[in-house]
């Protein structure tokens, strides 16, 4: 069995699979993300804390999903590479994408900037004046809201994590629709619809997660 | 028409290869892409020079000899169509038009435009039979196939091994190529039995060959001058999913 | 001398059985001490290989392509023809056996075509086991269209394609078996020579066209496989790489070559369109179905078809043929199409066209119905043309296209050289005069998958395996001369392309011993042929090295040898005073001026000994005797 995962086909399904788990994590992050708009994210944040155990388990699921899909991603790059050593004088795309040619370099940058958010939000040690540790709001909570309403007051910050999510769109754009292609789920009628929903998913999550920054930005949401 | 041609010259497989400039001469627009090429090759000729060689064979789009890469793509500019069967009038006078062989780790230059595809051979020596005896078989309304698996069988059947979708593939993928065969038989009764044998051969089989993996790009149909789909490689997919399922 | 090809006595229908009884058989356990070498991986040859591998023999397979996918069985339209009477139209095996023959003129063997006519069934059943995707019905069962010359459906076909799919159905038999190690393929591999040891053929010697090394191969028996020999025509509907060397080479071995100068023009196929054609492009036959070819009734008619009023056109072939029509077989609609453009009625700008218009069809079934019919076909002629087809007509001229005559076999396809066997368009056998459309398929695999297997065995049982190597004198020899051409040619450094002498000898050969030939036309071929063939041993220029891929002089050497079969082909034409099938002499015509057989002096096959460079080849007989037909007047009136 674990034979047939190293042969090409294999590795493809892999990537497949863990992107999958990867999208769903990226749509419930958005929907949690969305009671900052009802000032309901310190209390969603708090929740998340007490379960804790839980959200380790999934934590640690997830670093192993996003590890096997990275880790497989640079072996397919090099392999790709290594199988196509020339290039052409004249090159010419006619169906392959901005999106589908750079999956290796929007998937590194979409892991720089996990890191940075990371360090940013989790462990929170970009920013330690502002960290929901050492601020508590009225009733004795992380002061999670104001970490992220004064983070994103900052337009570096702001433009970073805009931007971020720009790239993990264009990744999802090749990769919603190339995962359903390499899990053999597509016919001629549904290859098409599954590409222009690909596509619709990647700029509702774009827009979803920008919204965040940007809404602080223009004083939508305040603190 | 005259036109400026950059074609790809190497004297072997050792050999680094490098663009020369030639140029094209009183070239009618009735003439195919190779007419040019064969012009272009009589006049070398007499001035001492060697030719350009290229594959060629059938000169009528079938046989899958022919393999150039013309302005960067795979057959040239027009859709469905061999660089064989594409014709002069697709270009104007004063054009500049580039010519190169296939490009792939898999398929090494031998000489000038010519490749060697033998790992192609290998792919289909791997599986992509179904080991019928000679002799010895029921009568062919024996097996009756529906009319939409039969029409289907023979959409992927249409494949002339030309190489063009592994030429196009920024991975030097032979994805299509393979999956137009696995598809060819496993929607047929006679092939089904051997489905899962077939899929997994052909699959190790192409890395052997040092072909790339799909990334889903779909250059490949884009080019395929016989019009295979990418839903071919789907079904590959799926028949490698079931092969899973002992 | 007379030859016999040795056909079984007894009833047709038993002959093929009562034969493969008397049949010697090889054990099981010996077959791999045998070596066979077949040359040519078309659907013959690979249906060949893939079987004797089967079966046990050690094979090695040689093509001059990077593939044997690519051999040009590949590029087959139509069909192929059996026998089961699916459709219950009336068809039976006598009933094709009979078509075949009559299509063929009278000049084939019977008991050859009755054999071809039994196989064509297993043929089916073989290629569907094999997963060829044939054109069902919405039941599910197999499908059948008719074709040219049968009033019959027992034409199978895959899509446009058949030809693609019956080949790559024996060339994934034949990988089944390269896998397994049963056969070795050579591929780019080009056959230069025969080697013929105590009169039997054991060996060949090739050349690598990758490396440029001269090489031999020992083996027991020999199977040649190699196609036909229209590129003699320059201008013809084969692959440009087709050729007669491995053919004739053997010819110069000793094998004789049968009927040289019955060759198939094919009417419906793209014309010309300028001297830098290098290859003519065919339309399936079946356009015919629906297409109705003319010319304009006056010379010269210089309007575009829209202008010319139904009253001022000639729809010569429903003139003539009131009721095939359009469906005149194959010899009958090139030769009109040729006569109405000699008479100056020509159309395009050449002069050597006639329209094949689908105008009528279309108002009468609509363009929905012609784009289903022959949308692929359309599509392939603009591509070419630039012209669209469904709002003018056509335009079509005949071209070379297969060739009847070949190395002249017996009833177990062995040549006169014992143990070469010669199968497929290569060999003289079922076509006779005159090939109908969807046969050459049928005979290509019948040979390759059923008949050789037995025959084949029956040779080996009667000769000990591993008699010579290729260190033996004559295999030596036979290098030597290879290699000695093969430098001539570099050295000559002259002033003409092969191109240009090829085009020149095309030229001879479609003028002069083409369509229509006459004693005076074909006197006239026999000088010019040598006269140019002298030129290119002094005129000729090959580029580059032996010692490297070099595509001119694998031309050089294919070029070299046509330009000495075009002579054998018009000496041939110029014996045969009558008019038959492909063959059609000026001199021999009806009143009307339909082809004038003569049974009573010609019903024979001419099969030619080659007898020394400088000296006239000698022709001998196999009489033909009919005991199953009558010989008819072929009419299609």
């Amino acid at each position: 069995m674990f034979k047939e995962f190293k042969t090409t086909v294999g590795k493809k399904l892999i990537m497949a699979l863990t992107g999958h788990l990867l999208i769903i994590f990226v749509i419930a992050h958005v929907i949690g993300n969305s009671t900052i708009y009802f000032g309901g994210l310190n209390s969603y944040a708090q929740h998340l804390h007490d379960l804790a155990p839980l959200v380790w388990t999934f934590r640690s699921v997830m670093l192993i999903t996003l590890l096997i899909h990275l880790l497989l991603g640079i072996q397919l790059t090099l392999e790709n590479r290594a199988s196509k050593p020339d290039t052409y004088a004249v090159k010419k795309s006619l169906r392959a994408t901005t999106a589908s040619r750079n999956m290796i370099w929007t998937g590194a940058l979409t892991g720089g900037f996990l890191l940075y958010h990371l360090l940013h939000f989790t462990f929170q040690v970009t920013n330690p004046d502002i960290s929901a540790r050492a601020n508590l709001d009225s009733l004795g909570r992380p002061d999670v809201m104001v970490m992220v309403v004064s983070s994103f007051q900052n337009i570096i910050i702001s433009l970073v994590y805009i931007v971020s999510m720009a790239v993990v769109a264009l990744h999802l754009v090749h990769g919603i629709q190339s995962s359903f292609q390499s899990l053999g789920l597509n016919n001629n009628k549904t290859l098409g619809i599954i590409q222009k929903a690909g596509l619709i998913v990647s700029i509702i999550l774009f827009a979803g997660y920008a919204l965040i920054p940007l809404s602080i930005l223009v004083g939508m949401v305040k603190g | 028409m005259n036109l400026t041609l950059f074609v790809w010259r190497q004297k072997g497989p050792e050999d680094p290869g490098r663009l020369k400039q030639l140029e094209a001469r009183d070239i009618s627009p009735d003439m195919s892409f190779l007419e040019m090429l064969d012009l272009v090759n009589e006049d070398l000729i007499k001035q001492g020079r060697d030719p350009i060689v290229f594959d060629h064979d059938c000169r009528e789009g079938i046989c899958g000899t022919c393999s150039q890469v013309i302005n960067g793509v795979p057959h040239g500019p027009e859709e469905r169509t061999t660089v064989c069967q594409l014709h002069m009038r697709n270009f104007k006078d004063g054009d500049t038009i580039y010519i190169e062989p296939w490009k792939a780790k898999a398929f090494p230059v031998i000489k000038d435009l010519i490749v060697d595809r033998n790992a192609f051979e290998h792919i289909i020596q791997s599986g992509g039979y179904i080991s019928a005896h000679t002799g010895g078989v029921p009568d062919a309304n024996a097996i009756l196939i529906a009319k939409h698996d039969a029409d289907t069988a023979m959409d992927a059947a249409e494949c002339i091994g030309c190489g063009a979708c592994v030429a196009a593939c920024p991975n030097g993928s032979a994805m299509l190529f393979a999956a137009a065969k696995v598809t060819q038989f496993a929607v047929l009764p006679q092939g089904a039995v051997e489905a899962k044998k077939r899929v997994n051969s052909m699959i190790s089989s192409m890395k052997k060959e040092g072909f790339g993996n799909c990334s889903n790009h779909y250059e490949c149909q884009a080019v395929c001058p016989k019009g295979i789909k990418v839903s071919f490689i789907a079904k590959l997919n799926r028949e490698f999913i079931a092969s899973l399922k002992t | 001398m007379i030859l016999d090809g040795k056909s079984p006595s007894g009833p047709l229908s038993e002959k093929w059985d009562k034969r493969r009884q008397e049949m010697k058989l090889v054990n099981p356990a010996n077959k791999r001490k045998y070596k066979i070498i077949i040359v040519g991986t078309g659907l013959a040859g690979a249906s060949a290989a893939a079987t004797l591998g089967e079966l046990g023999y050690n094979v090695e397979a040689f093509c001059y392509q990077d593939s044997p996918r690519r051999g040009h069985s590949i590029a087959a339209q139509g069909g192929i023809n059996a026998a089961k009477n699916y459709p219950s139209d009336g068809d039976s095996i006598f009933r094709l056996f009979y078509d075949t023959i009559k299509g063929g003129d009278f000049r084939a063997r019977e008991a050859n075509v009755y054999r071809l006519a039994t196989l064509s069934n297993n043929i089916i059943d073989q290629a569907v086991a094999q997963g060829v995707p044939f054109a069902r019905d919405y039941a599910g069962y197999l499908d059948n269209r008719s074709f040219g010359g049968a009033q019959v459906s027992r034409t199978f076909f895959a899509r446009g394609q058949t030809g693609q799919q019956l080949l790559l159905g024996a060339y994934s038999a034949l990988s089944r078996q390269i896998k397994a190690g049963t056969v070795t393929l050579h591929s780019r591999t080009e056959m230069l020579d025969l080697v013929v040891i105590n009169g039997e053929a054991k060996g060949i010697t090739v050349r690598d066209m990758v490396t440029g090394e001269i090489r031999s191969y020992a083996a027991d028996s020999v199977c040649l496989c190699t196609g036909g020999y229209a590129n003699v025509f320059y201008l013809s509907t084969n692959a440009m790489g087709s050729n007669v060397t491995a053919a004739y080479r053997a010819y110069k071995k000793g094998a004789f070559f049968a009927n040289p100068c019955f060759t198939q023009i094919h009417p419906t196929c793209i014309p010309v369109s300028g001297d830098h054609q290098s290859k003519l492009t065919l339309m399936s036959e079946s356009l015919r179905n629906d297409g109705r070819c003319w010319v304009p009734r006056e010379k010269g008619d210089q309007r575009i078809p829209d202008e010319i009023p139904e009253e001022e056109r000639d729809y010569y072939l429903e003139r003539k043929y009131p009721s095939f029509g359009n469906l005149a077989p194959r010899d009958i609609a090139s030769r009109s199409a040729k006569e109405v453009c000699d008479e100056g009625r020509g159309i395009g700008t050449s002069g050597y066209g006639v329209y094949l218009d689908f105008a009528d069809a279309i108002n009468r079934l609509g363009a929905g119905v012609i784009k289903e019919r022959y949308g692929n076909l359309f599509e392939m002629y603009e591509k070419i043309t630039g012209e669209n087809a469904y709002k003018q007509p056509m335009r079509i001229y005949p071209a070379p296209h297969y060739t009847m005559g070949g190395l002249w076999v017996d009833y177990n396809l062995e040549s006169t050289i014992p143990g070469l066997f010669v199968l497929g368009e290569a060999n003289y056998s079922d076509h006779g005069a005159n090939r109908l459309g969807a046969s050459a398929l049928m005979q290509g695999l019948a040979d390759g998958y059923f008949i050789i297997p037995g025959t084949i065995a029956h040779y080996l049982a009667q000769t000990g395996p591993g008699k010579a190597g290729i260190d033996h004198p004559e295999f030596q020899k036979s290098r030597e001369g290879a290699h000695d051409r093969m430098h001539r040619l570099l050295s000559i450094n002259g002033k003409k392309t092969v191109n240009e002498f090829h085009r020149e000898l095309g030229r001879i050969m479609w003028n002069k011993v083409g369509m229509a030939r006459t004693e005076k036309s074909l006197n006239s071929a026999l000088q010019e042929i040598p006269r140019l063939r002298a030129e290119f041993w002094e005129n000729v220029t090959v580029p580059g090295s032996g010692a490297a891929l070099n595509q001119e002089l694998e031309k050089a050497g294919r070029v070299a040898d046509f330009l000495e079969f075009g002579e054998l082909m018009a000496r041939d034409a110029l014996l045969r005073n009558e008019s038959c099938g492909g063959h059609f002499r000026e001199e021999y015509q009806m009143p009307d001026g339909e082809a004038k057989r003569d049974d009573e002096h010609f019903s024979y096959v001419a099969a030619w000994e080659f007898t020394g460079e400088d000296s006239t080849p000698e022709m001998h007989k196999e009489p033909l005797t009919f005991e199953n037909v009558e010989l008819a007047v072929r009419s299609y009136k």
